[in-house]
């Protein structure tokens, strides 16, 4: 009998190391999926580059429409900005159900809140637009570091990212309690994007914000970035739900996200941010810095200097027109809206360059004459809206300075080794080793870090010896079941308490059967919409694993052996995943451990959703780039319609075909259009475009 | 074949190398030989092991003392899967009352009993 009991559990440890591998690979496949999406950012910076260095214009058609990418969005005084986004004209007519507010807020406007979130209703834009006032008011007189202390509230619940996901934000509250004057919040950035109630979060966390200012602290997020939120469905979320006052509220949101502090410290020992610190965080630096000058963090390209210093010559002290170096007339107009300045009718490349960035960089002078500032200093160009500028005293630091230190608050990640590198992944911020956290920890005289930022699947880990604790609060983030979330508790002991929940019907349901058995079920779940996930990036990428499987192939048998086939795939998509580990689940059919490479591709392309009509590298294209052309296309859209001309599509293809060196002809993108029918009286709903290609919902 | 085997013993380990640095905990060795499609028994993880040299403090199995170790196990095909019909013998041979199942006790039982 003995013998029997130990064969079976022979045989159940390798059925759990098995699932407890599939689990892992799992992750691996989200996360690397996941990172490799903001390389995007990267791909984009590089198309923008591409732009404006290398691409030749063939008509002034093309240049005007290309410097509007560049000159996006309307810049504004603070003053304007309340003439603008004013609610007070806004009628909220009898008709409406939903919950009123009134200002100021009371905990009973809470509560209608939350009851009126949980069943699905909405709140009125004017009362949208006044809640973000009354925010902005509130979060200028609130430092950039804000302070907390235990001895006042005798614990205090730190959340990581929310993303978007109520039920997570209403399970918290529900397990842990509603804010107030014995329980106070910290909420660590990250409230909005992927997730399709952002706004209702925001909605929440200000009203409590405003409520219980001394209990409730916002710290700011790398997604609390206007630039970030036309990428990753925020900016989308707001324009679907307000389809009249959306333009005004995504305004209000973009300035009051400046305003949001940066960091929280709670009794002096533990320093809250929202990604991490780089060797060179400074919180002197950071205490006075002027946050709401950056608007958004990310921005284009660094100006190259020579072509600086002539221009500005140039354009300062002339009120009207300019005149680029090649001496012809450019006139751009003074006025806060972006006209399409008249481009140079030399199609020299370089002066076209020239005009652009002098196009931009004159638009950026007339925005600061018209705020009475002086400006000797060139500025770095960012392409999203201008950083609206001060007449304060000048600090001794640069504001390249004080934007570095912003990025690494909002985008580093920890990392084991030690040092302190570049995060090229992310394209922001840094990675830092435990060496750092130790220097930064005894310079201040803090105990450790809380940051959140990156998923985890317990809902929280720490790292560098315990000294970095990373929080995430949006549970099943990747997939139903991918993941926990998790919040934690802080007394003035300072030792962390975690409450892990995982808020999600089908999940519970999931995790029951987990109690009877083996939970098969939950990772089978996931794993399957990991692996979908995994085989369209394959397939967007046919061209290129044709091409490795064929340097295997030097006989040209069409086959290749599986090793071969892993080396293969992982040059080719750099996902650094363990490629024979997942091979059973990719490649279903050998023949004497040789594969067909062209007949597997084939099946992966039927697997997608097919649009015959469109050539295959067309395909391969969209599926690709997908996110970055969906950015490319907000950008154009600048009232947010969802909507751009036929004409301007068509410019963008062209653009982006002749980036990435395909041959697109106006035949091909019409046959596009066409076949998808998406044609609205000659303009292209861009959302409907992406859908068709878009088939993991899940995939950003 | 040597080479592909290599390729897929560091594979497995670097699912579960936590921090990138080339070392598992020991107690994840069990998960990563048998998730290679082997079927050890406690004794026969153990007894692997004790051939690996393991870091103190801590309990670290570094990738260099296990490759050699495995890749052995993987060439000589040692810790076959159990044919379906012996296992179900098992299950039968501990199912005294005919039931169809067994409970988690009875195995523990059976396990610490000599």
């Amino acid at each position: 009998a003995f013998k029997a009991a130990v064969l079976i559990q022979q045989w159940y440890r390798r059925h759990v190391a098995r699932l407890e591998m599939r689990r892992r690979c799992t992750w691996r496949i989200f996360q690397s999926i996941e990172y490799s999406c903001e390389q995007d950012q990267i791909k984009l910076h590089n198309f923008f580059s591409y732009l404006m260095d290398q691409f030749t214009p063939s008509s002034s058609k093309e240049r005007d429409f290309i410097s509007r990418m560049f000159i996006s969005g309307e810049s504004y005084k603070e003053a304007e900005l309340e003439k603008y986004c004013d609610y007070e004209s806004i009628e909220v007519p009898d008709s409406y159900t939903g919950p009123h507010l009134s200002f100021p807020l009371l905990p009973d406007h809470a509560t209608a809140l939350l009851e009126a979130f949980q069943q699905k209703q909405q709140l009125h834009a004017r009362y949208i637009l006044n809640l973000l006032h009354e925010t902005r008011k509130h979060l200028k007189q609130l430092p950039n570091i804000s302070h907390v202390s235990t001895c006042y509230s005798e614990e205090v619940t730190v959340c990581g990212d929310l993303h978007g996901q109520l039920d997570d934000l209403f399970f918290i509250f529900y397990k842990n309690g509603l804010p107030s004057p014995s329980k106070s919040y910290v909420f660590n950035g990250d409230f909005v994007d992927r997730g399709k109630q952002s706004l209702e979060i925001l909605v929440i966390l200000f009203t409590f914000l405003l409520i219980y200012p001394k209990e409730v602290h916002l710290n700011r997020g790398n997604h609390e970035d206007h630039m970030v939120n036309l990428r990753y469905g925020f900016t989308k979320e707001v324009m679907q739900k307000y389809k009249v006052h959306g333009k005004k509220i995504l305004r209000m949101f973009q300035n009051v996200f400046c305003w949001l502090p940066l960091a929280t410290l709670i009794d002096q020992k533990v320093l809250i941010i929202h990604g991490g610190i780089s060797d060179t965080t400074d919180l002197d630096m950071l205490e006075k810095i002027q946050r709401d000058k950056f608007i958004s963090v990310l921005r284009l390209k660094k100006r190259k200097e020579s072509s600086r210093k002539p221009e500005i010559q140039a354009i300062n002290g002339k009120s009207e027109s300019g005149t680029d170096a090649a001496g012809n007339e450019a006139a751009p107009r003074l006025s806060l809206q972006p006209q399409s300045a008249q481009a140079p009718s030399t199609a020299n490349r370089l002066e076209f360059s020239r005009w652009l960035r002098q196009t931009v960089q004159e638009q950026i002078d007339t925005c600061r004459r018209l705020m009475d500032i002086s400006e000797s200093e060139p500025e770095e160009l960012t392409y999203s809206s201008m950083v609206s500028l001060k007449d304060v005293d000048e600090p001794c630091w640069t504001r390249q300075e004080e934007w570095k230190q912003i990025l690494d608050i909002l985008w580093s990640d920890p990392m084991p080794q030690e040092g302190c590198r570049e995060n090229k992944v992310r394209g922001g911020g840094c990675y830092f080793g435990p060496d750092v956290t130790e220097k930064f920890l005894e310079k201040y005289s803090l105990q450790f870090l809380i940051r959140s930022h990156e998923c985890k699947q317990e809902g929280y880990e720490f790292c560098h010896n315990r000294k970095v604790l990373t929080i995430f609060s949006a549970s099943n983030y990747y997939e139903i079941g991918s993941n926990r979330g998790a919040y934690v508790k802080l007394g003035p002991d300072l030792i962390p308490h975690f409450v892990q929940y995982q808020a999600n019907k089908t999940a519970h349901m999931l995790t029951m059967t987990q109690r009877q058995g083996f939970p098969v079920a939950l990772i089978s779940r996931v794993e399957e919409s990991a692996f979908r996930a995994l085989r369209e990036k394959l397939f967007a990428h046919t061209s290129a694993l044709i091409r490795a499987f064929k340097s295997y192939d030097r006989d040209n048998t069409g086959k290749i052996t599986l090793s071969n086939w892993a080396t293969a795939v992982e040059s080719v998509l750099r996902l650094g995943l363990p490629w024979r580990m997942l091979r059973p689940q990719l490649v279903r059919s050998t023949e004497d451990g040789m594969l067909e490479y062209k007949s597997w591709l084939d099946d992966l392309a039927m697997e997608q959703r097919s649009q015959e009509h469109i050539q295959s590298s067309l395909l391969e294209v969209i599926y690709r780039n997908r996110s970055n052309l969906e950015t490319i296309f907000r950008i154009i859209d600048r009232d947010h319609s969802g909507l751009i001309s036929f004409e301007e599509f068509q410019q963008t293809w062209k653009l982006f075909s002749s980036h990435m060196n395909i041959e697109l002809t106006d035949d091909g993108i019409n046959d596009l259009v066409r076949s998808i029918d998406f044609n609205k009286d000659g303009n292209i709903d861009f959302n409907e475009f992406l859908e068709a290609f878009r088939l993991v919902k899940q995939c950003p | 074949l040597v080479a592909e085997i290599e390729k897929k013993i560091t594979e497995a380990f670097e699912v579960f190398d936590r921090e990138s640095n080339k070392t598992v905990d020991v107690r994840e060795i069990g998960c990563i030989i048998r998730s290679l499609g082997c079927f050890p028994n406690e004794a026969e993880v153990q007894e692997l092991l004790s051939k690996i040299e393991v870091e103190e403090p801590g309990g670290f199995v570094h990738l260099e003392q296990f490759l050699p170790v495995m890749r052995e196990v993987l060439l000589e095909r040692r810790f076959r899967p159990i044919p379906e019909d012996v296992i179900l013998h098992a299950f039968e041979a501990l199912d005294e009352n005919k039931c169809g199942y067994i409970t988690k006790e009875d195995l523990v039982k059976h396990l610490t009993e000599e």
